[in-house]
């Protein structure tokens, strides 16, 4: 290449200017402690997470990806909490059918338990619940190991040897969190239907067929779809703050743990009140009337 | 990717590879209060020191891991606080740090660690790879080791795993962090004799910080001493040796005891007066 001279500006910075400092790396402020101002730590926190959210999508204008690395994290992060939302999914359809047995009898409406569950699981539950659980499990994890990464230096390590540690552990954290979110909930949607049906079949003898012929005609894609979507911005959300709370770590191994704390009650809370705003929007496009 | 080099032909030899000026940061309290270091093009410089003087804080300051509050660090005559992003990057491929931990990455083996730099930073094949992993490894003594995960090393065999990951792309400018603390003499001398050949081999200029006066008197072509945030000497080594300082003389004598206490243990006969043979008996 002959004209390489023109691919970069020369690195000749300019001289020093007096109060332009560089700023010092976001510390990430507790929000599980209670001294000091709350409503400073939470905007303080909100701002740092906005910053390194907006990181994530200029990493993703700029590919190639670790993809080698995001099917190593869909690994730890999706498939191996398998169990924990097999477990969830199968308590949610059994308890809520159990529950609402009663009331639907006293209103002669024993037929329409199939289709109550199924929506309010598709809608609601499913996503929620394996979210907020998943906040503890993944979330956490992801700001322990990274916090750890950070305590022993191999975060600056990679940072000093310019292996862009953001696009190796943070983006790609983030990724296997967005694709596994909405795989664990449909999986989740499917096992809450099967442990509502084994309690329909205790109770009154329900066949299979009878109760998916219940589900199918009064659930349509309205109830499935958005439940589903809205799981991958609560993906996004475990993998952000679980990333931020680890990689801004501070005060060794000690921190670690509070980085861990941090990020599960910090992400469980985000994606709560996220909720509320997409089941307004939910309704706003699909609503009654 | 060569800006640096290129660069280098036409002006950098004019300054000193590395210039750092009246450097002061502070975290709850100030660390760094004015120290000044120059280290030039195939020199090693040793920063001494009492632990918690922020010797380590100042070779992270060199690579922009953290920000001065004030001064300026000059790399082949560019100020490292001011680099763009990318050319902080290029900045950063031409310099190899070794941490006090060894920093390994967690998930991989030894040999990935090294790859993972090499695959990241040149155009090699695998063969070309393997190759220089191994040698890299085995200048450390470390070449069976290769498969190990980090977990199963000891402090020192970690620290060697560090040493060869950040000498596997031959920077240009090498930071030690403590190479040889926590290490057994002989595997301490044997890496301050490999430091020492980098820089006669391979021109590789470097900062050595380190508490043990051997290694620095071994490699080091000038030292530089911080106590309480600023530079309390600044030269060549033989200048330290015949220093009149106070505090120089303390530290020197300081570390001299500990060799005489070694040397006693290997000469048990000078140890005998201060160990009453009846004392050993009496019980
Ligand atoms: N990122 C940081 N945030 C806050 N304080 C820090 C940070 N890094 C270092 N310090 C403080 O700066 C001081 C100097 O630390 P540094 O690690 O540079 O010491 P050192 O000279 O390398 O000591 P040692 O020989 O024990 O390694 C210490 O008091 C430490 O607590
Ligand atoms: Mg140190």
């Amino acid at each position: 290449m002959s004209e390489i001279e023109l691919h970069h500006p020369p690195p000749l910075a300019p001289a020093a200017a007096p109060g332009e400092l560089p700023t010092k790396p976001v510390i990430a402020p507790s929000v599980s402690g209670d001294d000091g101002s709350v409503w400073t730590k939470w905007l303080t926190l909100l701002g740092g997470l906005w910053v390194f959210a907006a990181r994530f999508f200029k990493t993703l204008a700029r590919p190639p990806y670790e993809f080698r690395e995001i099917v190593r994290q869909l690994n730890a992060i999706g498939f191996r909490s398998m169990s924990l939302v097999t477990v969830v999914g199968v308590v949610i359809g059994m308890v809520l059918t159990m529950q609402s047995r009663p009331t639907m009898l006293k209103f002669g409406a024993e037929a329409f338990i199939p289709v109550m569950v199924a929506v309010s699981v598709m809608r609601e539950l499913a996503p929620v619940l394996v979210s907020v659980i998943l906040c503890g499990r993944v979330g956490a994890g992801i700001a322990a190991e990274l916090g750890s990464m950070r305590a022993t230096e191999q975060i600056d390590a990679m940072d000093v040897a310019a292996l862009d540690p953001y696009k190796f552990l943070v983006f790609t954290r983030i990724m296997a969190c967005m694709i596994a979110l909405p795989l664990l909930t449909i999986y989740a949607d499917f096992l809450a239907l099967i442990g509502s049906w084994m309690i329909e079949k205790l109770y009154s003898g329900m066949s299979i067929g009878l109760f998916i012929n219940s589900v199918q005609s009064g659930v349509d894609f309205s109830d499935y779809l958005p439940g589903v979507a809205k799981t991958i911005f609560f993906g996004f959300t475990i993998g952000v703050v679980g990333c931020f709370e680890g990689y801004n770590s501070k005060g060794g191994t000690e921190g670690v743990g509070k980085s861990a704390t941090d990020a599960a009650v910090t992400s469980s809370l985000l994606i709560i009140l996220l909720d509320v705003l997409f089941v307004k929007l939910t309704l706003m496009f699909w609503g009654p009337g | 990717m060569n800006l640096f080099h290129r660069h280098e032909k036409e002006a950098t030899r004019e300054y000193p590879l590395l210039q750092a000026d009246h450097l002061a940061i502070a975290f709850d309290r100030p660390v760094l209060r004015d120290v000044s270091i120059t280290v030039d093009h195939g020199e090693t410089l040793a920063v001494l020191g009492k632990s918690g003087t922020g010797k380590s804080v100042l070779l992270k300051l060199i690579v922009s891991l953290l920000s001065p509050d004030s001064g300026s660090i000059l790399y082949k005559g560019n100020d490292v606080t001011r680099l763009t992003e990318e050319h902080l990057m290029e900045l950063r491929s031409e310099i190899g740090f070794l941490f006090q931990g060894g920093a390994l990455f967690d998930s991989m083996t030894v040999g990935q660690n090294l790859d993972f730099f090499l695959l990241k930073h040149t155009d090699l094949s695998i063969q070309e790879r393997e190759e220089k992993i191994v040698e890299a490894l085995e200048m450390v003594a470390l070449a069976d080791a290769i498969d190990k995960m980090p977990s199963e090393l000891s402090g020192g065999m970690k620290k060697r795993a560090g040493l060869a990951r950040s000498i596997v792309l031959e920077p240009e400018l090498m930071l030690y962090d403590e190479p040889t603390t926590g290490l057994d003499p002989l595997t301490a001398s044997s890496i301050a004799e490999l430091i020492l050949g980098l820089q006669t081999r391979l021109g590789i200029a470097s900062i050595v910080v380190t508490h043990d006066l051997p290694t620095a008197f071994t490699v080091a072509d000038r030292a530089v001493i911080l106590n309480e945030g600023v530079a309390v000497f600044s030269g060549k080594m033989e200048e330290l040796e015949h220093s009149e300082d106070k505090f120089l003389r303390d530290y020197l004598s300081a570390s001299q005891l500990n060799r005489n206490r070694r040397e006693g243990i290997l000469h048990p006969t000078q140890r005998m007066p201060t160990i009453p043979e009846s004392a050993g008996r009496a019980a």
